[in-house]
């Protein structure tokens, strides 16, 4: 008699799924699923909205990182209001967008790894659930958990001062932005009181960074093996192979880090990409159209980003990466080292907000970039958690006819399926008792990709870890949820 | 009985968990809020089902499937006094754009008519497993399916807000709200 096993609901992970897993009578795996349970349907209610409010609007699909969204809706308006594909707006509108993207990273990386994902490391995935949470941190170590709040602080005291408002902000408008920065709130950044300044959100980083790697060095079996399969990655990259997370070129590489996908124009991205859709599931499964469904299926994120880019424009984060390569090779397979990549990323994003706001450019005058009208308009930009894509077509009236949205976290969609599969795999099968530790195993390595599933389906909450077990008939046979 | 904890629940439902977010927006005070209430089931932590009888549960979104509408029965039923914490769950926020829709038209946008699946779903389909909720025929603010106590409005609600609100109930003082923090956006 197969068993079905469900985890419902996935927490500590921002979004609403929930895990299936079926087991034969030797308890061997036969079908694993993380299903997406929500759904919103913005693509069509946006229909025959007037452009100018997409920005506003579709950011409200996602308050952990509305920035990007705001961002990539205002880059596609950009192309429409004919202010040029990502380089034609004036320097303070590009370099104030920039400062808010770096604040949301900073911030948006940072609750992920302190708030979400520490509690693992800390307290082990098998500690007591009313442990491992960021609560029992700030209890058993308040100073790491006052430098998390700050550090997530910093990051949206940077997002209110450039786009207005510390979530669902207003800054980036059709062709450039609303504001740019005054000298009193770029020296609030710069020269703030420690700890609240740029240079010691570097200096925290930095040690964030450095906490991982004596965490790896103690426990590398763990890390490498936990979760680790081939597959393709694909970012924007700068045109010159820098990581940007703002704006570039897309590229994909396969396993080996061989291109597949060779610094293309995103303005073309539909002749590449395509999307399965799954009757299991209310999130879509994008692939690159040469390889297919089978094939073409690729992550997003920090760990694809290290995996596609060459270098990281920045001198502190580029030491680390050189390190961090030293020890991956020309690329990595493995879901945690994904923490690493993101906190790498976070120094790159400190060291990034402070050279930003030490730019004279910020204080200019000229906001705003006019031009030809087009139809369409598309934008991509690298979100925290990987690349987002915004499409939308007008019409006459400047009203939205149509609207295709591809969020990072649906990027990564086969990733976290093959991800809970590989931990069952390799923690269930054969086991006759299923432990709560087991599921939350499986639960790690889906918030090693830091889902925010609320976009995803374009929705969010708590996320069900329920395991259901079934027979070969599809009887239910037992059911366990936390 | 006194100095004893209050304990509070949080979820999201049909919310873009932005209100969650403003919720952390109380940064250090949040440091201050675990010495004066305990956690009990919320995304934060791994509390899945409730452990414990609640005084305060703060709803963020409102219903659009019906998951949402059973996991808010269930706060109901578990927590003295629930709070609307948002617009989505005021009111049903901007998922109930899609109220004046049929249902069906969203999902073929979704799946059917998109660029990337219009040529790439031949059989057409459309999610419809058992193993994901059924979606609502629209989006219902949480007062129209369980009874609410307090309702705090903006989008997100500030984190002042948030806070002052919430301190306020838990020493159980009257609750000062300077009109600078409302905010109805
Ligand atoms: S009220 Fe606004 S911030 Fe809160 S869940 Fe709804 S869209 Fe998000």
């Amino acid at each position: 008699m197969a068993k079905k096993i469900v985890i419902e609901p996935v927490t500590r992970v921002e979004g609403h799924g929930k895990v299936t897993i079926q087991i034969d009578d030797n308890n061997n795996i036969i079908q694993s699923r993380l299903h997406i349970v929500e759904f919103r349907g913005f693509e069509r209610f946006v229909l025959g909205r007037p452009y100018w409010e997409a920005p506003v609007l579709v950011q409200r699909l996602c308050g952990i990182c509305p920035v990007s969204h705001h961002l990539a809706a205002a880059k596609a308006m950009d192309v429409i209001v004919g202010a040029g594909t990502g380089e034609g707006l004036t320097p303070v509108a590009e370099k104030m967008r920039r400062l808010m993207h770096y604040g949301q990273i900073f911030q948006s990386h940072s609750l992920h790894f302190f708030h979400l994902a520490s509690p693992d490391l800390l307290f082990g995935y098998d500690a007591l659930p009313e442990k491992r949470n960021v609560i029992n941190i700030a209890i058993e170590n308040k100073d790491l958990a006052v430098q998390a709040v700050l550090m997530r602080k910093f990051g949206q005291e940077v997002i209110a001062r450039t786009a207005g408002k510390k979530i669902h902000g207003t800054g980036a408008i059709p062709g450039g932005i609303n504001k740019n920065l005054s000298i009193k709130e770029r020296d609030e950044l710069l020269k703030g009181p420690n700890p609240f300044n740029a240079d010691m959100m570097i200096t925290w980083a930095k040690a964030a960074i450095d906490f991982f790697k004596s965490y790896y060095k103690k426990n590398k079996d763990f890390i490498d093996n936990f979760s680790k399969f081939p597959s393709n990655h694909l970012s924007l990259v700068r045109k010159d192979g820098a990581l940007d997370l703002y704006h570039g070129v897309l590229r994909a590489v396969d396993e080996n880090g061989k291109k597949i996908l060779n610094d293309v124009d995103y303005q073309d991205y539909l002749e590449y990409i395509r999307e399965e859709v799954r009757s299991w599931s209310y999130m879509k499964f994008p692939y690159l159209k040469q390889l297919g469904p089978d094939k073409g299926w690729y992550r997003v994120g920090p760990l694809a980003r290290l995996n596609t880019v060459d270098f990281i424009p920045t001198p502190l984060a580029q030491k680390e990466f050189e390190e961090y390569k030293s020890i991956t090779g020309k690329i990595s397979n493995i879901c945690l080292h994904t923490h690493w990549a993101r906190l790498i990323e976070t120094l790159h994003a400190a060291e990034m907000i402070r050279d930003l706001l030490n730019d004279p450019d910020l204080q200019s005058e000229n906001l705003i970039t006019k031009g030809t009208k087009a139809k369409r308009g598309i934008g991509l930009i690298e979100a925290p958690r990987g690349t987002l894509f915004h499409d939308y077509e007008i019409n006459d009236n400047d009203q939205i006819i149509k609207c295709n949205l591809i969020v990072s976290t649906t990027n990564n969609n086969q990733p976290m399926n093959e991800s809970v599969n590989f931990i069952a795999k390799s923690l269930i099968n054969g086991k006759s008792n299923i432990s709560e530790s087991m599921l939350n195993a499986i639960e790690v390595g889906i918030r090693a990709y830091d889902p925010c599933l609320s976009c995803a389906t374009h929705a969010f909450g708590e996320m069900p870890l329920e395991i259901t077990l079934i027979d070969s008939k599809g009887n239910i046979i037992d059911k366990k949820s936390k | 009985m006194p100095n004893k904890k209050k304990i509070i629940a949080t979820t999201s439902l049909a919310g873009c968990f932005g209100c969650h977010m403003s919720f952390l927006d109380i940064d250090e005070r949040i440091l201050d809020l675990i010495e004066l209430v305990e956690f009990n089931k919320s995304p934060i932590n791994d509390i899945k089902k409730f452990t414990k009888h609640c005084d305060i549960g703060i709803i963020e979104g409102g219903c659009c499937n019906d998951e949402n509408v059973h996991v808010l029965k269930e706060f109901r039923k578990n927590c003295d006094i629930l709070i609307s914490l948002g617009e989505c769950a005021i009111m049903g926020g901007l998922p109930a754009l899609r109220n004046g829709i049929p249902l069906s038209e969203c999902l073929e946008e979704a799946y059917l008519n998109g660029p990337t699946v219009k040529d790439a779903n031949p059989r057409k389909i459309i999610p419809n497993d058992p193993d994901i909720p059924k979606i609502l025929n629209k989006v219902y603010p949480c007062h129209e399916i369980v009874k609410i106590d307090y309702f705090l409005p903006g989008c997100p609600p500030r984190a002042d807000l948030i806070w002052n609100a919430l301190y306020a109930l838990v020493v159980g003082n009257e609750m000062l709200i300077p009109y600078e923090v409302l905010k109805y956006d």
